[in-house]
Order: structure tokens, then sequence, then C-alpha cells
């Protein structure tokens, strides 16, 4: 496979770790989305939406299906213009230009492969357009074959390929013309399980070796957070959040994102004391109190509700030393084994559901704690966040 | 399920081809037979086929016939295509449902009322009726089937091909070109070869368009036969049929060809060769 031929050689990390630009407030823009808005007819696909993105940086458009995300890629290869606002790649303004003009190259959801041509002629059509020199063509698109392992390849027509293959040649002719910024529309999605993982990190690879902008749109949040430098968050035309992977998933900054990503346990209740960068959130019905380290958000009186990730929930068959805060108490009431973890659903006396994440360290087949067990669920002060929306 | 055929099956299918076929071979048989008598076989001969070639009257009819078709059909598949791509790609547009029913409404009118509606046009404007006529009317109705037949297969092309072709900086009317019209060629291709055989046995709207010296085959056959069939018009229906019977065999031995060959290499892929 190419990921391992490629970072076979120096780690990653250094590159990986060190890059923030958004943090940078003298950092410049490469793709700026300017107040846009996109109708379609009476629907709001995109609506008065500002975004960042830098140069060289992995970024992901998440979100169900509906919310925007392709539309607003779209905007980036040509194909929809904006009903108002403004594009701007590296300082130009995009509006207006076709999208055979534009500096970006789109690997698409289908592939989009040209079935009358072989594998050589797809990957050299873009590069034909350019009236570029033949040996110059040949040259690259050899380069482009060898990039994605695909040399034997070159006089296959796209029918004689696997789904892996064709993958790998969409890549590689969206990628021979050098575009400025590549677009991945669920470059993933008709691969299986395994390959998709592997590909992942193969995409990572290539955009820190090949220093190019990449975007991707896609609705699997686990392929968002392994690609991705940055991820946005959307929800009906809108950015919910946006920022790394591990901020989204420890610091959503709503519902929605928390539930969006990854499973989350959800505690209604209100905000009665704020006092040292500690807020205290009284649970509607079981009356239990929360306390979490934050750093403002919640003001004293706010409807609130105290989100805590599974993988974040202790569960014992005895109470705690206070059970009073940061504790509740109840059934379990189903468990669900995933080989690698097990995980409790655990009924509280409002009638609620707590899940809480085991992971299986041992290889008992019996577990001490069992259906219909009273037990008590935990969680540290840092272990969740208070959220106000 | 018995294999084979119960005799009910066996009668159905033998009659069922009969009834198709039977008139079509006792007219090549007797396309070879010696006596003048068309019903009357007075042994084998071929005396027919040659005469055929010395009856000025009925080569001139097949050579306009031939003119007028591929001519046509030519026009017909240019101007369906381009129908069919308007039907398809420009979504919803003022007067689109009108103008889909419009290109559509041919198919469906009676040829007499079409061939009249032509002869009444050509006339109030003067058109000197004859071989051009003959043309602008066969294109006239020949155009709406191509345009259903390039359209099936428009509804079920991949959008995102063209646009990856703009994508890699490829203009539109280049992309065109280079992407769309080959992908859709079997359509048009087939939707030529309909229109050319529509046009090849016209009979209705020919007579109504036509004009003089511009006498189409099946004209020719039809006022022959008033006068008593000859084998001679048996020898030139038997050719017809030869050709068409050609076509229709070479074009299916292709395809299946290409099908086999196309699973063949889908086999070697799946399989990861």
């Amino acid at each position: 496979m190419a990921g391992k031929s490629l970072s076979a050689g120096k780690s990653l990390g250094p590159i990986r770790r060190a890059f923030a630009p958004w943090n940078d407030p003298a950092a410049k823009p490469f793709i700026q989305f300017q107040n846009v808005t996109k109708n379609f007819g009476d629907f709001t696909a995109v609506d008065d939406l500002s975004l960042n993105i830098y140069e060289r940086e992995f970024f992901a458009l998440l979100g169900p299906s509906g919310c925007g995300k392709t539309t607003l890629m779209r905007m980036i290869a040509g194909f929809e213009e904006p009903t108002s606002g403004h594009v701007m790649l590296d300082g130009q303004d995009l509006v207006g230009v076709p999208p055979y003009r534009r500096p970006t190259n789109m690997m698409f959801q289908s592939y989009a492969l040209f079935p009358h041509m072989n594998v050589w002629d797809n990957i050299a059509f873009g590069l034909k357009q350019d009236g570029m020199p033949k040996p110059e063509i040949a040259a690259r698109v050899d380069e482009m074959l060898a990039l994605v392992k695909l040399e034997k390849f070159a006089k296959r027509k796209p029918h004689q390929l696997s789904g892996g293959q064709k993958q790998r040649v969409a890549l590689a002719r969206s990628l021979a013309k050098k575009p400025k910024v590549l677009l991945l529309d669920e470059p993933l999605g008709a691969l299986d399980k395994k390959l998709r993982e592997e590909t992942q990190f193969e995409l990572i690879d290539l955009q820190v070796k090949l220093g190019m902008t990449f975007v991707i749109v896609t609705h699997d949040q686990e392929e968002a957070m392994t690609v991705a430098d940055r991820i946005a968050v959307m929800d009906q035309g809108k950015i919910v959040q946006i920022a790394t992977p591990a901020e989204i998933y420890e610091q959503p900054n709503s519902r929605y994102v928390a539930d969006f990503i990854g499973d989350i346990n959800l505690l209604e209740g209100h905000i009665s004391s704020t006092e040292g960068g500690v807020a205290t959130l009284d649970c509607v019905g079981t009356g239990a109190k929360v306390q979490v380290i934050q750093d403002g958000g919640a003001k004293l009186g706010d409807h609130a509700w105290f989100a805590v990730r599974p993988e974040k929930v202790t569960i014992s068959l005895t109470p705690p030393a206070d059970p009073s805060i940061n504790a509740v108490t109840g059934e379990v009431w189903d468990i669900a084994y995933l080989g690698d973890v097990s995980i409790y659903h655990v009924r509280l006396a409002t009638g609620a559901t707590v899940k809480a994440t085991i992971t299986n360290t041992t290889r008992l087949v019996e577990r001490p704690i069992t259906w219909d067990d009273k037990v008590w669920l935990t969680w540290s002060r840092d272990g969740g966040v208070v959220l106000t929306r | 399920m018995r294999r084979g055929g119960s005799w009910f099956n066996v009668t159905a299918i033998t009659l069922g081809f009969a009834f198709l076929y039977l008139p079509i071979v006792l007219l090549v048989v007797y396309s070879f037979n010696a006596s003048k008598l068309v019903t009357v076989w007075g042994g084998f001969s071929t005396k027919w086929y040659v005469s055929l070639l010395s009856n000025q009257g009925l080569l001139d009819a097949a050579w306009v016939t031939i003119r007028v078709a591929l001519l046509s059909a030519t026009l017909a598949t240019v101007l369906g295509t381009l129908a069919a791509i308007a039907l398809v790609r420009f979504g919803r547009f003022p007067g689109g449902t009108l103008f889909s029913g419009m290109v559509y409404a041919p198919l469906v009118m009676p040829e007499v009322i079409t061939g009249l509606a032509m002869l009444l046009l050509f006339v109030a404007i003067g058109f000197a009726r004859g071989f051009w006529t003959l043309t602008l009317a066969h294109i006239t109705f020949s155009m709406c089937f191509v345009a259903v037949v390039v359209q099936s297969r428009l509804v079920t092309f991949d959008r995102s091909l063209e646009e990856a072709a703009l994508d890699l900086g490829c203009p539109p009317f280049r992309t065109f070109f280079t992407i769309t019209l080959p992908l859709i060629l079997p359509a048009v291709v087939a939707g030529w070869m309909l229109a050319f055989t529509l046009s090849l046995d016209d009979l209705v709207i020919s007579s109504f368009t036509t004009g003089p010296g511009a006498t189409t085959l099946p004209m020719k056959i039809y006022s022959q036969v008033r006068l008593g069939v000859t084998p001679e018009i048996n020898a030139i229906c038997t050719i017809l049929i030869a050709i068409v019977a050609t076509g229709v065999i070479i074009a299916s031995i292709v395809t299946k060809r290409r099908e086999v060959e196309r699973q063949r290499a889908e086999r070697l892929a799946i399989q990861g060769v």
C-alpha cells in the first residue's frame, strides 16, 4: 500500500503537531468564505457563512446530509455560485470564475472516471487541457501512477478496476495538475471499512508530503477525526463549531456537536453556582449535583446540560465517598459487549438512561457487574462540559 | 416445470412464427419464380433480379429513397439529440412542458394528419415539392424518435463525468465532444438507425409531401402493386430484407461480443488481477 511506503521514512508527527496557523492572528487565510449565502429556490443551503481555511491545512466539512457541506465545496470548485457573499482563494475573488479556470481540482464521490478512456488517459486528461508538451505529460502521468502504485494498470479501462483501484485513479487524476486546493467529496464512501481506514492514513501522508491544501466533505465523523487538522461541524447551512478533532470531541460547544460526534450522556438542570471556575448544575428530577471546571460559559441561573462521554463515566457497585456530588445511581438495563469495550446502559430513577463504557482488560466471560445490578456512576470534575445550547 | 413444451406451447409458437414470417418466406421464395404469375410456381430462376437492374424506374426510386433516408436521418439525429439535451439538462424552463409535448406529438399524431399539414404548409409558402420537401417532412417525423432514444440514455448519464472534465480545465463545448458525445454515442447511433429505417419505408407522409421526380421506393412499389404484383417487386423486397437482416445480425453479434468482453474484464477486476 502507498501509505506504508510513504510513512516508512520520517515520522510526520513533528510537522502535524506544530501546525496551527488558525491560532496565529498574522496568518493569511488561503480560502475565505465571506458572508456567503446560497439559495436554491426557497431552500437556503448555506446561510450567511464565513470561514477561513489556511494553506497546507487538511480541513473537513462534517454534517448530516442536506446541511450544506457539499454546496460549500462545490462553491470552491465553481459548480455553484453564491447567491451573495464572496469566495476568495489566495487573495483572488472566485465569484464568476468558471470551474475550468479555477486552480482547484476535485475528487468526486462516484470517482467520475471517464469510462471510455484508460487509466493513463484519465490521468492525462487535465494536463492535455493545459496544452502541456507531450513528454512532460507522460512524465507527470508516470509520476502520478507511481504515487498511487498503479503503474501496472495504466492501460486498463475503469470497469476493469476494483473499487480501491478506481479510488486511487481518481485521486491521481485530481492531483495531476498540482492544484492549489484538492477537494474531496466523500472520497472513501464506496470502500469497505478496512480499506477505508488504510486509505485515510494514505491521504494524510500524501497531503503532508505534497504540501497541498485539502478540503474534505464527509458525513463520517470518524473519517473527519482521523484525517483533518480542523473540522467544521455544519447544521442547516451554518457552521456550529470549528475546531481541531480533539477540541470538538472534548469541548463541544453545543448539544448538537456533542451528539453528532461520538456518544454522549446529557443531564439537564440549572446552574446554581459558578464560584472559583467551577460550575454547579442541579439536575432536574434526580436532584443530583454536578460540579464541572469551566471557563465562564455558563452563568448563574442558566438552563444547561451537563455532557459527559460514556468512557469518562466510572461504574461501580459501591457508592462513592461523597454520593451527593458528580454521582448518580441506577440499575443496569442493558449491556452491549463490543469485544474491546462493553457499554452499560444504566436506567436512573427518573427513567433517563446514562451510558458508561468499560474497557475489557481481562478475558473474563463473567462480568462482575451484570443485568439488574444497582450501580453507581461517577465522573471527575474535568470529565465533562456544561452546555447552554 | 417440465422441459420442452406441451403441445399447446408448441402450437402457439408455430402459429405465432408462421403468422409473422410466412408472408415474408412466400415473398422471398416467389422472387426466385421463373413464372411471370406471382402465385404459380414455374421453376427456379434469378431472372427477376437481372431484369430489376434494367428497371430504371425502380432503381431511381431506390436511389431517391436512400438519399432522403441518409440526409433526413442525419439531420434528424442532430436535431433530436439537441432536443433531448434541452429536455434533460435545462431542468424546468418556461414552456418546458409545452416543448416536450410538442417534441413528442409526432409520435402519436396520425401520419395522414402530419402529411396533410405539411402539404398545406408547403403549398402555402410556395415551396416547390420534391426531394427537399420530402427530406424536410422525414426529418420532422423522425426527429422525435431520436429525441426519445437519446433522452432515455441522458437521464441515466452521470453528470459528475462532465463536472470532472470541467474541473480538469476542459471548457463546456469541448467537454460535450470529448466526454458526453462519446458516451451517449450508442444511443445516438441507435436513434440514427431508427430514423433511417423510418424514412426508408415511409409511405403516407411521403405521398403527401413529394413532388415530380422524387418518388420513393415504397411509393413506387405501392403504385406498381395496384397494377398487379410482378416478381420484380418480390426481388427488390428480398434484397431489402437481406440488407436489414444482415444489419440486425451484425449489430447483435457486436453487442453480444462487447458484453461478454466487459463481463470478463469485470470478473478479472473483482479478482484483483
